[in-house]
């Protein structure tokens, strides 16, 4: 048996995990990393439009702080995410952005004087200041008060991810490529690494470790059609999941993107309308200020992923042999614009679609995006459930998201939570709690299972075809699990699934039986594992008898919460369930900065929860007295809910900001 | 386009060999794929997988151009296969691994271990020991224009097409590529990066380095991303003599 030992194991090469590794070197910890693929092909590299984090240098993010970030997380959320942990993210983006342009990432800068741009349509001229040339600059994304977004043209993933790992690189941190983990090591609810398997060789090796990350992005990919990379299949939430004692939170809370290309779902960045870019229907008609008067194309991206699927639902789609679409024109941003702000955008077009978008519409329709659920954690990355295992990015639910993620606050929630997390990590690897007790037959026991299931899958006769499962499941997902839900198909999604789940204990790798590189064993072992994730996800949407943020009941259209303000809680305490096991986590409105309000998109149909209106008189008297005292606002959120003690010293300086604190 | 129109059945014939197993040998195995509208590379492999050799190995991440995993010999060019449309191609399309790096199987391919050690030698990271970094303060500001100018050559995905289409790197192995000159290239540019022009002579001013390219720029003609590998070779050319000179 191999055995490898090391203070830190992280699982995935991706911009969080890559974090974590660099903040807990730093600290004087190891680290290794296991990543599927080599670290910068990670789906991190796909993020195009930006990195929200509350510079304000633009003209248009002038007045712009962590205040105003936070409100259009919290809004962004429906309420679901956790506001300590907004709070803390908010606070550190731009010290997360600010490190890595020092590390190399070539942000876009304000360039001084005026230049056009295309607001609602119209060409307008906006003046930058010369003091604020040559800072980082952003754009405009949905669902935001200001433009925040910071971005490399559209590839700004790709030139975060880079950095980072030259950064990693320079550091010395040692990176296992080809690596699979795919079983947690543990003993009384304490993590201890993880048995992986070696995609080339098929060897499987113990990594042990005092403390275990997962950050394996997440499990858009049990969906039939997803902008995910092929690689964000769920495994690193599937063994959490089996682990039996570490617990998912939210799995249901799924995000659509607005515009990824038809048919093959790769994504064209919201920066498309951010810019400036519009949706047109099958009569080149706008109809997005129809039914968002106020942001329109700009709405957050739950919302306008409904409007787009209710205008298909009116017949106004555009029809094509792989199903009704709309039309993304960003023609009248002109070729120069297009070229140099939006160049993946137009590559993807050219080479998918062999059009040219400074001239032809895109064909668009919302697409599987992502995961706002995942492992559940505390502010500090730790699971709730089990000692020494992290999640961070978009395989945690920390909770920064609830149920709809703001565009741009998917990569910058990477960066941000895997500083955090490294702090925390090391925090804990310096005390006493983190020393190692399990037996090295204990560990032998749990290599041991997995080489008894691969034989498993090798050996069968007769079995299940994983394809036919994994596609079936995929298709379920789709049909019944998607942006409108209800009551009926739900139940049959998790019937069908649960029958699949049954079925996928009794699969077969056909004809391929090498145990070194082998993509049907793989195929085997993965279906297995991603029809559970996809339980957590269908079962925790049937249950929801509400619609929150991505979450949308067409039976139950109204926000509850009087009876929904909670997150899902899923476990599998047995292997032998056939259904996930669930429970709820309250969300406490008394220690709430913001008291749950309207999103102002539609009508409002929320179901208010009494304790809302108190909470709110509360804040308000707080914040009257206190401004009334001259304080600032830094020590007024402070009265209303202090967080700063959460968070690791290094990080808690108050940020200066151009026209700020400076 | 006509309504009657008729999918063609394409053949994909494919280098085989599993250098994991002892008694296999490298082959060539041809398939029929019945053509659809917009099929890729990506969608033929991944059908052949699923409906007719479960064992087929290959590389996709993001199967959008992005992430650099599926460079391979297209009818002998190296390129991308997820965005390398079949409408483009002849019915009859062969497939092979890109040379020179380590084979996995089939056309999978270790381009992550190659490209690690170039990193490696190279030192591809951003050398400041002197600034001490403030994320609380103010970033540093830098032109707009030059941010650009980075980011232009920023956006290599190491995918190793410029690494098979070099005729220097055939001869001589330990040659380090239009992606290795293009990243010194990238952080010459940055004034972020310290480094001297003389530790830059000590990592490619010689026949392992700029000095060895025979100008042949396949390199150019392969990029999947277009870089200006040309202008960026003869540059570096440029200030390695001004360097080499001045000492």
């Amino acid at each position: 048996m191999k055995v490898i030992y090391t203070d830190v194991l992280i699982i995935g090469g991706g911009l969080a995990g890559l974090r974590v590794a660099t903040g807990v070197k730093e600290r004087g910890h190891d680290a290794i990393v296991l990543s599927l693929v080599s670290p910068k092909r990670s789906h991190s590299a796909a993020a195009q439009g930006g990195m929200q984090a509350s510079l304000a240098n633009s003209k248009m993010g002038e007045g712009d702080n962590e205040d105003v970030h936070f409100s259009d997380t919290i809004k962004g959320s429906d309420w679901g995410a956790d506001q300590d942990v907004a709070r803390m993210f908010t606070h550190c983006a731009p010290k997360a952005i600010r490190e890595l342009a020092h590390w190399g990432v070539p942000w876009s800068r304000v360039h001084r004087g005026t230049r056009e741009a295309i607001i609602n349509a119209k060409k307008v001229n906006i003046t930058e200041k010369d003091e604020a040339h040559g800072l980082i600059t952003a754009r405009d994304f949905g669902g935001t008060k200001k433009w925040r977004t910071c971005y490399t043209s559209d590839g700004t993933g790709h030139s975060m991810l880079y950095a980072m790992d030259n950064k990693a690189h320079e550091q010395d941190v040692e990176i296992h490529e080809r690596l699979e983990a795919i079983s947690l090591i543990h003993e009384n609810q304490k993590c201890y690494g993880a048995v992986a398997r070696n995609l080339m060789s098929g060897e499987l090796v113990a990594y042990v470790s005092k403390a275990t990350t997962i950050a394996t992005g997440g499990y858009g990919r049990i969906y039939s059609v997803s902008t995910n990379a092929i690689i964000c299949q769920g495994i690193g939430q599937a063994i959490a999941l089996e682990s039996g004692v570490a617990t998912l939170g939210n799995m249901e809370a799924i995000q659509f993107h607005p515009t990824a290309i038809v048919p093959v779902g790769i994504l064209t960045t919201e920066g498309c309308r951010g810019d400036g870019g519009l949706l047109l229907d099958k009569d080149g008609y706008r109809f997005m200020p129809d039914y968002e008067p106020e942001k329109k194309e700009l709405a957050s991206r739950d919302v306008v992923s409904r409007r787009m699927t209710e205008h298909i639902r009116a017949g106004k789609g555009v029809k094509s042999k792989y199903g009704d679409h709309l039309w993304l024109d960003i023609t009248i941003l002109g070729r120069e614009h297009i070229e140099k702000n939006l160049r993946e955008v137009k590559e993807i077009c050219e080479n998918f679609l062999g059009i040219d978008p400074a001239v032809d519409w895109i064909p668009v329709r919302p697409t599987q995006h992502y995961s706002m659920g995942g492992i559940r954690t505390k502010y500090t990355g730790e699971s709730q459930t089990m000692k020494g295992l992290y999640s961070c990015g978009e395989a945690a639910c920390w909770d920064l998201h609830g149920f709809n993620r703001l565009g741009g606050n998917s990569v910058s929630e990477t960066v941000v939570a895997g500083m955090l997390v490294a702090e925390y990590i090391s925090d804990f690897l310096d005390s006493k709690e983190s020393d190692m007790t399990i037996h090295s037959a204990k560990i032998k026991s749990f290599v041991q299972a997995e080489q008894e299931k691969l034989d498993k899958l090798l050996s069968h006769e007769n079995g299940e075809d994983a394809y036919v499962l994994r596609r079936r499941m995929e298709e379920i997902m789709m049909e019944k699990v998607g942006i409108f839900r209800n009551g009926i198909e739900l139940k049959e999604a998790v019937d069908e699934l649960e029958e699949l789940l049954l079925r996928s204990k009794n699969i077969e790798v056909f004809r391929s039986k090498s145990r070194a590189a082998n993509p049907a064993l793989v195929n085997a072992y993965r279906t297995q594992k991603m029809i559970k994730v996809a339980l957590t996800c269908a079962l925790g949407a049937y249950l929801r008898q509400e619609s929150r943020g991505a979450h949308s009941r067409e039976d139950f259209p109204a926000r509850d919460d009087e009876n929904w303000l909670k997150r899902t809680i899923t476990s599998w305490p047995d292997p032998q369930q056939t259904m996930p096991s669930v429970s709820y986590e309250q969300i406490n409105i008394e220690t709430m900065e913001m008291a749950p309000g309207f999103r102002g998109y539609g009508k409002d149909l929320t179901k208010h929860h009494p304790m809302t209106a108190l909470r709110e008189q509360k804040v308000q008297n707080i914040t009257s007295k206190l401004e009334g005292e001259g304080l600032d606002r830094f020590a007024i959120q402070d009265a209303i809910m202090p967080f700063m003690d959460k968070l690791p010293k290094k990080y808690r300086e108050i940020n200066e900001r151009f026209g700020e604190n400076i | 386009m006509s309504l009657e129109k008729k999918e063609r059945l394409l053949k994909i014939s494919i280098l085989r060999f599993d250098p994991n197993d002892p008694e296999d040998f490298p082959e060539m195995e041809t398939f029929e794929v019945e053509e659809a509208d917009g099929m890729t590379l990506y969608i033929v492999l991944n059908e052949i997988r699923e409906h007719h050799d479960n064992s087929l190995k290959f590389d996709f991440v993001c199967r959008a151009g992005i992430c650099g995993s599926c460079a391979m010999l297209v009818n002998g060019r190296p390129t991308l296969a997820c965005r390398t449309l079949t409408a483009k191609l002849d019915e009859h399309i062969t497939l092979a691994p890109l040379p020179l790096f380590e084979l996995i199987g089939d056309l999978s391919i270790h381009t992550g271990k190659w490209m690690r050690n170039l990193n490696e030698h190279l030192e591809t990271w951003i050398h400041d020991k002197e600034n001490e970094m403030n994320f609380d303060k103010l970033e540093e500001r830098m032109e707009p224009e030059l941010a650009d100018e980075i980011y232009e050559i920023d956006r290599c995905v190491e995918c190793g097409c410029c690494v098979a289409g070099c005729g220097t790197i055939q001869m001589r192995p330990s040659f380090t590529g239009a992606v290795g000159l293009n990243k010194i290239a990238r952080y010459h540019l940055d004034p972020r990066d310290k480094r001297s022009d003389e530790e830059y002579y000590e990592l490619i001013g010689d026949e392992d380095g700029v000095f060895g390219c025979m100008t042949l720029l396949g390199c150019q003609d392969v990029c999947p991303k277009d870089l200006p590998l040309q202008s960026k070779i003869a540059y570096l050319r440029r200030m390695m003599l001004k360097t080499s000179m001045k000492n």
